[in-house]
């Protein structure tokens, strides 16, 4: 059995999506800038998946969608365009602990030049920011507050909506990272007070290596990427057409699924956690067991490393993840883990195993057959077991 | 990244599994980076060879293959041989492992020695523990 457990990694493309993409490579090849009938036609395919994104994200006007190269341009776009714009009225920003490495390393960068101050705030142990803590870090000189709106590691989904609040309140700027929440919970920019937003296609059943960044009207975000002046200036480059028709169609779709979607996947997810919990002694549950995404599932499992758990899994067809796919070639334990106040070794041996609508029950409970003796396999190898077993 | 089928085969098929009670020495290592650790337990007899030997680790998949391959490549030796063993010698056996690795079969290598060191320790102090007897 072949089972795809790696979707917060990436998604398969849907059929329909490729179907309304082939069209924009064979036929409305034309450069959308050009003057002819190619380009126009290319144009309005342009023009049709900026109104179904902004429709999808509840945006007011089509206008403030902006496509882009994909989640980290979109991140950085943003992070480096409001330190740059906003800079007379100071340099500080505030982010959690728990960000993607798009959002963390660009800051790092930025505080590096002196381009910026950042507060990086705490998370609970469920990996929650607390809109609190954002109202106190808030200062007169802060530009920016920058938190995602679900952990791509361990699922949890902010406050969003309070944390806008807040934020509209101290009359500061509040940008979501949406890369793993699109598509896959219910957003609406207007109602969550939300003044930017980043999302990338390749984690809803889009193509790779496109994207949308959401600018409200009126907040200024200068171009990053300079040169001809599509995407009204703010992103220069001749447009991926087809893959930002295949953007929209997969949003749309994913949009149009939602609520059938997320009851199928969250009846799933909690499947295998109860299996996991159930057969598995030792194990904890990362991220919230409620406010957490529908396709999400993230063990530590202690006494054993996550990197021969997934080796295990994958030599009997199982591909999943220790945590983010970015970080797999590296030794350092998951910052986002390590912000939630889980040990190091508890951290060296997390498992996530990411859904998508495809994922089937007969799959799930492949999965429970064997992961169980894995564990045992590996435990009984292990020098930090307790002998005889845990209780 | 790609492990070759030999590494594979040592991952899935773990030679020497397991501990010793009586062990001439035991050697555990940790690895300060990724927070693995290895233990190596050596069973060496009068003529100084190394009659038997068992691992236990908690780590990658590179790290369990090297122990795995480790385990074989000293087993029945002689102690002044095995004393030369070296990472290199071991990643060769498994014909390779991806640069990124390289540092879990130094883990491998300083597991051996350590039980070494300890096998002389013990050895030592039963020496010094015995000579004030044969006065
Ligand atoms: C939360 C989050 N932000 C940003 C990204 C980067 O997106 P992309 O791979 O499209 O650059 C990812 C995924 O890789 C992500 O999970
Ligand atoms: S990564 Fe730690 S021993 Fe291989």
């Amino acid at each position: 059995m072949h089972v795809y457990l790696d979707n917060a990694a990436t998604t398969k493309v849907l059929p329909e999506v490729i179907e309304a993409m082939i069209p924009y490579y064979t036929e409305f090849y034309g450069n959308p800038s050009s003057f002819h009938s190619f380009a126009r036609d290319a144009h309005k395919g342009l023009d049709d998946a900026r109104r179904t994104v902004a429709k999808c994200l509840n945006a007011a006007n089509p206008s403030e969608i902006y496509f882009t190269g994909g989640g980290s341009e979109g991140d950085n776009m943003i992070l480096r365009g409001v330190a740059q714009a906003y800079r007379k009225k100071g340099n500080h920003i505030i982010t959690s602990k728990i960000e993607h490495h798009a959002i963390l390393h660009t800051l790092q960068e930025l505080e590096d030049k002196g381009l910026a101050t950042v507060t990086y705030l705490d998370v609970d142990e469920n990996g929650l920011v607390d809109p609190e803590a954002v109202r106190a870090a808030i200062r007169p000189d802060t530009i920016l507050v920058s938190v995602m709106t679900a952990n791509n590691e361990v699922g949890t989904i902010e406050p969003i909506k309070e944390i806008g609040a807040v934020c509209r309140e101290a009359g500061v700027l509040f940008h979501t990272d949406a890369v793993q929440a699109i598509g896959h919970i219910p957003m609406d920019v207007q109602d969550m007070n939300i003044d930017l937003l980043t999302l990338t296609a390749h984690k809803f059943h889009g193509p790779k290596g496109v994207g949308a960044v959401y600018i409200r009207k009126g907040v200024r975000v200068p171009a990053m990427i300079t040169g001809g002046g599509q995407e009204n200036k703010k992103r220069a480059g001749t447009e991926n057409v087809p893959g930002i028709v295949g953007l929209a169609k997969a949003l749309e779709i994913q949009t149009g699924n939602l609520d059938a979607n997320m009851k199928k996947m969250t009846a799933l997810r909690d499947r295998l956690i109860a299996g996991v919990e159930e057969r598995i002694p030792t194990v904890h549950l990362n991220g919230h067991r409620t406010q957490r995404l529908p396709n999400n599932v993230n063990f530590g499992i202690r006494y054993i490393e996550s990197e021969s758990i997934l080796l295990m899994l994958d030599l009997q067809g199982v591909a999943a993840s220790s945590g983010s796919a970015c970080t797999s070639g590296s030794l350092d334990p998951s910052h986002v883990l390590l912000a939630m106040g889980i040990t190091h070794e508890e951290a060296n041996g997390s498992l996530r195993m990411t859904l998508s609508e495809f994922t089937t029950e007969e799959e799930i409970d492949y999965v429970l057959e064997i992961l169980p003796p894995i564990v045992q396999r590996l435990r009984d190898m292990s020098p930090i077991y307790p002998k005889g077993g845990v209780e | 990244m790609q492990y070759s089928e030999k590494v594979l085969d040592h991952f899935q098929h773990p030679r020497n599994v397991g501990e010793i009670p009586d062990a001439s020495g035991v050697g555990t290592v940790g690895n300060a980076k990724c927070g693995d650790i290895m233990q190596m337990f050596l069973k060496i007899n009068d003529d100084e060879i190394v009659e038997d030997v068992k691992f236990k680790t908690f780590g990658c998949g590179a790290a369990i293959a090297t122990s795995s391959m480790a385990t074989e490549l000293i087993k029945g030796k002689p102690l002044a041989e095995v004393e030369q063993l070296t990472n290199e010698a071991v990643v060769e056996a498994l014909e390779g492992l991806p640069p990124v690795k390289i540092h879990c079969s130094v883990l491998a290598q300083e597991a051996v020695q350590a039980a070494i060191a300890d096998y002389r320790a013990k050895k030592e102090n039963k020496q010094k523990e015995e000579a004030p007897k044969a006065e």
